[in-house]
């Protein structure tokens, strides 16, 4: 088996009508209608889903693992960022 | 022949078209030419599968004699299975099994299709459910053979062959005898000769777009009816059935 290639498309599975779409995996293929119809193979033979997105996988970007430190650690340290700094009214959850 | 008869063989002849092109397409697990064909095509292989299952349970129901799945796979010789010929052709190569692919899904699309208005609510069912499955095999197959047609001067060659190999035996898909005759006449069958037309447009149209071009007046080949295969049914059956015979009843 040799798919060298083929490029890699990033796969997207809708579980049902509404929901968000979830990271499945990955499969190659020389263009979209390929791609899609392979992701219905690998990703969705069971059943899986409702609906399916392939997009090449170049086309995503992505953050590093150098980047965790400046991109996301600031947010940690600063409760007044996150909504449980304020106070609930009780009758919000009757 | 009563039409219960009829229509227990009806539904074997179509369980054993699709035991036999799924056991064939079942060949190419751990060998398609790319991690994702070799997932598509046993995907393809399960569903016929799947679909054989439920016309022999059908076939024996109607039947009532004790006759099971396993029995009716396992157990008949090649003269007692009624798949059609191009079912049993070998893999070839890929061009080979797509072109087999194309030209039996356009045939069971049409023939599931025409079922669905079956006068049996269970075979209407089966057809309905059944047509979904092989709507995808039309378009894999389809797709493919576009593909191959248009690719490289080798995938052209390689598709031009399969057509050499295989053209024989499209005549022998509509063949009926008088099982259909009779279920025709009880709006149980398909009339499958009347689909021939359709599936002329269906196929020219997919070979046309393909380049490929059709033979004009093939030598034909056909016997599925009653029984008369080609030499290569024994052979599968032979890999097919030969755990069953020495351990019979084995499950896993």
């Amino acid at each position: 088996m040799n798919n060298d290639n083929w490029p890699l498309w990033e796969v997207f599975t809708q579980k049902r009508t509404g929901l968000p779409f979830e990271h499945a995996g990955n499969v190659h293929a020389p263009d979209k209608e390929m791609a899609l119809m392979n992701a219905r193979d690998v990703y969705s033979r069971r059943n899986e889903a409702t609906c399916i997105w392939v997009v090449p996988s170049d086309s995503i970007v992505s953050s590093t693992p150098e980047d965790m430190g400046s991109f996301f650690e600031p947010s940690n340290d600063k409760a007044y960022r996150h909504p449980n700094f304020y106070k609930t009214p009780g009758a919000i959850f009757e | 022949m009563t039409t219960h008869e009829a229509l227990a063989r009806y539904c074997i002849r179509l369980g054993d078209t699709s035991l036999i092109l799924g056991q064939r397409l079942g060949e190419w697990c751990g060998h398609g030419p790319i991690l994702e064909e070799d997932i598509a095509l046993t995907n393809i292989s399960l569903d016929l599968i799947g679909q054989t299952r439920a016309f022999y349970t059908v076939a024996c129901e109607i039947s009532n004699n004790g006759l099971d799945e396993d029995r009716l796979a396992f157990l008949r010789s090649e003269r007692e299975f009624q798949n059609v010929l191009l079912a049993e052709q070998p893999n070839g190569d890929f061009a080979q099994t797509i072109l087999r692919q194309l030209l039996i899904s356009a045939f069971q699309k049409l023939n599931f299709e025409a079922l669905l208005h079956s006068k049996h609510e269970t075979v209407a069912a089966l057809a309905h459910k059944s047509l979904k499955e092989v709507t995808y095999h039309l378009r894999h197959s389809a797709d493919w053979t576009i593909r191959l047609g248009q690719g490289t001067e080798e995938s052209a060659r390689r598709m031009n062959e399969a057509v050499g190999e295989l053209w024989m035996y499209v005549d022998d898909l509509f063949d009926m005898d008088e099982v259909d005759q009779l279920l025709i006449k009880e709006q149980v069958g398909v009339d499958a000769a009347g689909l021939r037309t359709a599936w002329d447009n269906l196929i020219n149209g997919i070979m046309k777009e393909a380049g490929l071009s059709i033979p004009e007046k093939p030598f034909s080949i056909r016997g599925s009816r009653s029984g008369k295969h080609t030499e290569h049914l024994g052979h599968l059956l032979a890999e097919m059935q030969s755990l069953h015979r020495a351990i019979p009843g084995a499950e896993w």
